[in-house]
């Protein structure tokens, strides 16, 4: 008798700051039982930048701000049965959508920009001009969920999520059927 | 029991009421908890935000406006009124800026808690709407900020009958309505840190922040985080 299949999973972070991924090791212990079942296709836990094959689960933290972010999540939708959305940035837009309106301004693009670039004091940047290498990604006019731009099939909120959710929502989807979170383990912080 | 007192069902319990209650009143004590946010102890009912909608008699009144009837037959969790309140909630922190990991009400938020209770989990099919709302952080010992308010009036109406003052009101209309305060800005009212307006628990979101306190109680030991909201009150039906 062959063992059962292992389940493919490819993860990535988009505009995200990387705590959902750190957040995937507080599952802690019970990874070892987890990664019996299953096995990674492109990740940054691995560093392959490209599918090798059609994954199971698709897992992603971060929205999208920049139009490398938008091809990537629409190759993940491609090569993905299920696509997850791990945390608030990828939820929501998260802490990089303050951007988005946060800023009192018409522009607010601009206004973050130049903030960031020439206008802070704390700025060191003696060009006092706005990045503009033509290899940097085209950042968008806004920072969208991911659910704007693809279908997404469950969420799994949290900034980080915990370990328990994680782990509650990957085994459930395991077992071919995921049917809902207990409440008192849903947080949106 | 007095002999004025009568009997309702909700969901198919009887609930024990005195003449007066409203249908919300009489559940809370017989240990029923029907969502709300606009309305808060102490404070006049205003029945804005439908959150508390229930069927009574088959037509759909807000609960903690309605008052109870005798024989009164009212429904409550049923999936399509509990859809219906998941959906009113989600619009608002669609209509509004809901950044929950950034916010210092996050673990205390009744918007928030009731977003867990309902399951609001699932992808969303709403447009986020990003209005650009300010930020007033003028006056010494409080700061409002607008990107978290949801219009329920709770300030308004301490700030009126409780406080006497009247810092608070509305401008606008319809989705426009919005929270103002009485004068240039919080600065320019007689707003102090010590009114009830401005106390913990009247602002059920993140827009009332009073200075120099925030994070004192660290995320993850907060109301929310301990308790689904709404159980403290079903506690008493065990
Ligand atoms: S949800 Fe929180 S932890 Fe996850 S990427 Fe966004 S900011 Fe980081
Ligand atoms: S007010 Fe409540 S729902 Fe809004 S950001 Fe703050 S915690 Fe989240
Ligand atoms: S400031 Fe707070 S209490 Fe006042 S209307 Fe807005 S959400 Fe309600
Ligand atoms: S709580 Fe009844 S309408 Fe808001």
């Amino acid at each position: 008798m062959t063992a059962p299949r292992k389940a493919r999973v490819a993860t990535v972070s988009l505009a995200g700051c990387f705590g959902c991924h750190m957040a995937l090791l507080d599952i802690d212990l019970r990874l070892v039982e987890l990664l019996k079942h299953v096995e990674f296709d492109r990740s940054p836990l691995n560093d392959l930048k490209h599918f090798t094959q059609r994954c199971d689960i698709g897992i992603i933290e971060g929205g999208c701000c920049n139009e490398e972010n938008v091809h990537v999540l629409q190759d993940f939708r491609r090569n993905c049965d299920v696509l997850i959305a791990l945390g608030q940035c990828a939820i929501t837009g998260g802490l990089p959508a303050m951007r988005n309106a946060i800023m009192h301004s018409d522009d607010p693009l601009r206004e973050c920009l130049e903030e960031a670039y020439v206008l802070s004091p704390y700025v060191e940047n003696a060009t006092h001009v706005i990045p503009n290498d033509p290899a940097l990604p085209l950042l968008l006019d806004k920072v969208y969920p991911c659910s704007a731009v693809v279908k997404i099939d469950h969420q799994i909120p949290g900034c980080a999520p915990s370990g328990d959710i994680i782990y509650e929502t990957l085994v459930q989807l395991l077992a071919g059927k995921f049917e809902g979170f207990d409440p008192h383990i849903v947080h949106f912080d | 029991m007095t002999d004025k007192d009568f009997t309702f069902t909700i969901d198919g319990a009887s609930v024990t009421a005195q003449p007066g209650q409203t249908i919300m009143e009489a559940a809370d004590a017989a240990g029923i908890y029907i969502p709300r946010l606009c309305d808060h102890e102490g404070l006049r009912h205003q029945g804005s935000c439908r959150v508390c909608t229930v069927k009574a008699a088959g037509r759909s009144v807000a609960a903690c406006t309605q008052p109870a009837a005798p024989g009164l037959v009212v429904e409550s969790e049923t999936p399509h009124i509990q859809a219906m309140r998941k959906s009113l909630v989600e619009m608002l922190f669609h209509e509004g800026n809901h950044i929950c990991p950034v916010c210092e009400a996050s673990g205390n938020c009744e918007l928030q808690a009731m977003a867990y209770r309902l399951g609001m989990v699932e992808p969303t099919k709403l447009p986020y709407l990003e209005p650009t709302r300010p930020v007033d952080a003028s006056h010494p010992g409080i700061a409002l900020d607008t990107n978290r308010c949801i219009s329920c009036g709770r300030c308004i109406r301490a700030s009126e009958d409780v406080d006497h003052k009247g810092v608070f009101g509305y401008c606008g209309r319809g989705i426009h309505r919005r929270i103002t305060v009485n004068g240039e800005d919080l600065a320019h009212t007689d707003a102090a840190v010590s009114d009830h307006a401005i106390s913990g628990g009247v602002c059920p979101v993140g827009c009332i922040i009073v200075k120099r306190v925030g994070f004192r109680l660290p995320i993850g030991a907060r109301a929310f985080d301990r308790q689904i909201i709404g159980e403290a009150i079903e506690e008493k039906r065990r």
